[in-house]
C-alpha cells in the first residue's frame, strides 16, 4: 500500500497576524506548525501502513522552511519527504494543486491523503483539485477510513449527520478531526528522521513552466478586522441581571 | 454579453437551504448591475416542483437537472452534472453556499472548469465591473479581498447567514429549463447515511446559538442549554474543551478546528474565549457571555456579559426569554 500525504505548513494557531509595509501578511517571526488537519492525514497514513505495509511519502509545496514540518512527518514515521519550492510570489489553490498533482503523478500511490482544510488561508479545495487532475475519486471530511481488498470504506461528515461511502483505490481522502489522535514523534523517530530522504524540487525539475501554474485568483488587498467594541457587563443580582440582559437584547440590540 | 450568474440550489428532500435564498438575493443585485441573467441550478430527483418558486427570490431561469443518479448528493454525480452544464452555457459566475456539500462540490467543479474558486466568503461586491469577494484568512484574524480577473466562470462559496435575503417578490416565477443531466461515472458508492434527528436548526444556519464550554462541567448539564435553545429556536454548540471531554460530538464544535458560525446572537456559557474559539464565532452579530471569571477573554469580544455562575444564570435567562417570547 503506497500512501502519499499532501502536507502544508501553516502559522501556529496562536500567531498574531499583522500586515507589513506592503500591506501583505507579515510572516516575520511567526512560529510555524504542521497544519493540524494534515497531522490527522499523516497519522492515518502511518496507521494504514502499519496494518497493510507499504511506504508513506509526504509532499509539500512551500519554501525551504516547510522542511521543518516535513521532518516532523518523517519523525512521526513517514518514509520519504518531497518539497517543491515553487519560487513564485503568488500561488493560488489551482497552482498548488497543479504542482502537487505533477509531483505525485511520478510516484506510486494507492491512497492520497490530505487535510480537509488548511487553517491559514486554506480554502478546502487543494486536495479535491489534486484528485480531479489525477482522475481519482475524492472523499472529503473523513472521520473513519477502512482499507480492504483494493477498496476503501470511508465515513464522512455531512450536514446534520454522517455518510458511509465505498470507493475503489486509488483515491483521495481528506481528514477531518475525529479521524484519529496524531502521535507525537518519539526521540528515536526524531533521530531517524534526520537520515530519511528529503527530496527538494523546483518547478523546472517537475517539467512545469510558469504559464501552467499561473494563478487564477488575484489578491487585491489584505485588511485586519476592526476590533469589536467593548461590551457591557450587566451588573446586579443574577435574577436582575438576567432580566436586564434579555431586555437589552430585545430593546437595545433588537436581536431577539 | 456574458452569460449569467449562477446559484447552486442546495436542497435535501425538497427543502431548500436558506443560504440558497441568500445567494439568490445577492446574485440578483449583481446580475442587475452587470446586465446579466440570474440562473438557479437545481440538480436532484423529484425537485422540479421547487423550481418556479425560486423566481420569488430573484432567479430569472432555473436549470432543473432531474435524474435518478442525482437522487442523493454524490461528489462525482453532482460535479459532473454541474460542470457539464457550465461548459455548455459558459456562465460568468457560479455561487454556492459554503456548506459541507457546497465546499465539496465547488472544488471539483472549479478544477473541471480550470477556474479560480474563492471559498468561505463573507461578502461579495461589484468593483469596477468585477465581482470581488471578501474572505477571512488565519481564522478571521485577517481578511483578503480577491477576484478572478480572467478565468471564467469565477466561482465562490459564501458562508450561510452573512448575506441578507431581501427584495423577494411574491408571485414572481422563474423560467424553468429542463436539462438531461450528465452525471457520468459515480465512483463514490453510498453505503449508509445517518442523520441525527434534531428539532433544532443546523449550527451553521441558525440565527441563534447557545454554546457551552468546560464550565458546563459534564454532559448531563447541557440540558439547561438545550432548554434555553428550545425557547429561542436556537442551535446548540460547544467549545473544543467540551468536545474533547466527550460531552458533545465534534459536529457541535465551534472554532478554528470546528465550525465557523455567523448567527445573529451567540450565547457563550462557561467558555473562556480562547483565540481558536473566537475564530469560529467572532463574526456573530451579537455576542453574549456568561462566565464566572470577570477576566475571561470572552468578555473582550462580548457585546453583553453577565459575570456569574452559569448554573444559576442560564435557567433564569430561559425564564426571562420565555416571558418575552410569549409577549
Ligand atoms: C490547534 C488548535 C485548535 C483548536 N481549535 C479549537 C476550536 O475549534 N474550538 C475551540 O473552542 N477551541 C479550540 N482549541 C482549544 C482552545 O485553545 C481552548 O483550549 C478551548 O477553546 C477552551 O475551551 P473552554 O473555553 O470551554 O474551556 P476553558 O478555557 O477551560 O474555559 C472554561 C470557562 O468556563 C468558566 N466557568 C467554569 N465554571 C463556570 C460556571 N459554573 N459558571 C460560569 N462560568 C464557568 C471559566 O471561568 C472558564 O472561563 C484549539 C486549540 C488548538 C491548539
Ligand atoms: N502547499 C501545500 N503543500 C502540500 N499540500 C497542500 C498545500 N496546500 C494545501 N495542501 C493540501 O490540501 C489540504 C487542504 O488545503 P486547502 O485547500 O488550502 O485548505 C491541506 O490540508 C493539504 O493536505
Amino acid at each position: 500500500m503506497n500512501i502519499v500525504v499532501c502536507m502544508k505548513q501553516t502559522f501556529d494557531t496562536e500567531a498574531k497576524i499583522a500586515l507589513d509595509a506592503n500591506g501583505k501578511i507579515n510572516k516575520q517571526g511567526v512560529s510555524l506548525i504542521m497544519n493540524p488537519y494534515c497531522e490527522f492525514a499523516v497519522e492515518e497514513a502511518l496507521r494504514i501502513k502499519e496494518k497493510h505495509g507499504g511506504e508513506v511519502t509526504v509532499v509539500s509545496v512551500g519554501g525551504p522552511e516547510a522542511q521543518d514540518a516535513l521532518r516532523q512527518a518523517l519523525a512521526m514515521g513517514a518514509d520519504k519527504a518531497v518539497l517543491v519550492d515553487p519560487g513564485m510570489e503568488e500561488v493560488d489553490e489551482f497552482a498548488t494543486a497543479t504542482i502537487l498533482a505533477k509531483a505525485i503523478s511520478g510516484m506510486q500511490y494507492d491512497i492520497i491523503l490530505g487535510g480537509f482544510r488548511a487553517i491559514d488561508d486554506g480554502s478546502a479545495q487543494v486536495a479535491g483539485r489534486v484528485a480531479e487532475i489525477l482522475g481519482l475519486p475524492v472523499v472529503n471530511v473523513v472521520v473513519k477510513l477502512d482499507i480492504e481488498g483494493g477498496k476503501a470504506v470511508a465515513t464522512k461528515e455531512i450536514e446534520g449527520g454522517s455518510q458511509v461511502l465505498e470507493v475503489s483505490l486509488p483515491a483521495v481522502f481528506t481528514a477531518q478531526k475525529g479521524l484519529n489522535e496524531p502521535r507525537y514523534p518519539s526521540m528515536k523517530g526524531i533521530m531517524q528522521a534526520k537520515k530519511k530522504p528529503m527530496d527538494k524540487k523546483t518547478l523546472a525539475d517537475l517539467g512545469l513552466d510558469a504559464a501552467q501554474v499561473a494563478p487564477k485568483v488575484k489578491v487585491l488587498s489584505y485588511f485586519l478586522p476592526s476590533a469589536r467594541a467593548a461590551g457591557k457587563i450587566i451588573p446586579g443580582e443574577p435574577a436582575d441581571a438576567a432580566r436586564d440582559l434579555v431586555k437589552a437584547l430585545r430593546e437595545e440590540a433588537k436581536v431577539i | 454579453m456574458a452569460k449569467g450568474i449562477w446559484v447552486y440550489v442546495e436542497q435535501r428532500d425538497g427543502k431548500v437551504k436558506k443560504v440558497t435564498y441568500e445567494l439568490l438575493s445577492a446574485g440578483r443585485k449583481a446580475a442587475d448591475s452587470l446586465g446579466e441573467e440570474l440562473c438557479a441550478v437545481l440538480p436532484g430527483k423529484g425537485v422540479a416542483g421547487i423550481a418556479p418558486g425560486l423566481g420569488e427570490y430573484g432567479a430569472d431561469k432555473v436549470y432543473v437537472l432531474e435524474s435518478d443518479a442525482l437522487e442523493q448528493y454524490t461528489t462525482d454525480g453532482y460535479a459532473n452534472a454541474v460542470a457539464a452544464l457550465a461548459k455548455e452555457k459558459e456562465p460568468s459566475a457560479i455561487l454556492m453556499g459554503c456548506t459541507v456539500t457546497g465546499r465539496d462540490l465547488a472544488a471539483q467543479v472549479a478544477q473541471k472548469l480550470g477556474t479560480g474558486l474563492l471559498t468561505d466568503c463573507t461578502d461579495m461586491a461589484l468593483e469596477n465591473g468585477q465581482l470581488v469577494f471578501t474572505r477571512p484568512i488565519y481564522a478571521g484574524k485577517a481578511f483578503v479581498k480577491a477576484a478572478c480577473p480572467e478565468a471564467r466562470p469565477v466561482m465562490a462559496t459564501i458562508r450561510p447567514n452573512v448575506l441578507a435575503v431581501e427584495g423577494t417578490q411574491a408571485g414572481r416565477t422563474a423560467e424553468v429549463v429542463n436539462v438531461t443531466p450528465n452525471a457520468g461515472d459515480i465512483r463514490q458508492i453510498i453505503k449508509d447515511t445517518v442523520l441525527q434527528v434534531s428539532t433544532r436548526p443546523e449550527l451553521t444556519e441558525a440565527d441563534i446559538i447557545v454554546s457551552g464550554g468546560r464550565g458546563m462541567k459534564g454532559p448531563e448539564n447541557f440540558k439547561i442549554l438545550e432548554d434555553l435553545a428550545d425557547v429561542l429556536g436556537a442551535a446548540v454548540g460547544a467549545s473544543r474543551a467540551a468536545v474533547d471531554a466527550g460531552w458533545k460530538p465534534h459536529s457541535f464544535q465551534v472554532g478554528q478546528t470546528g465550525k465557523t458560525v455567523s448567527p445573529v446572537v451567540y450565547i457563550a456559557c462557561g467558555i473562556s474565549g480562547a483565540i481558536q474559539h473566537l475564530a469560529g464565532m467572532s463574526s456573530s452579530k451579537c455576542i453574549v457571555a456568561v462566565n464566572k471569571d470577570p477576566e475571561a477573554n470572552i468578555f473582550k469580544v462580548a457585546d453583553y456579559g453577565i459575570v456569574g455562575d452559569l448554573f444559576e444564570i442560564v435557567p433564569l435567562l430561559t425564564e426571562e426569554f420565555k416571558k418575552i417570547m410569549a409577549s
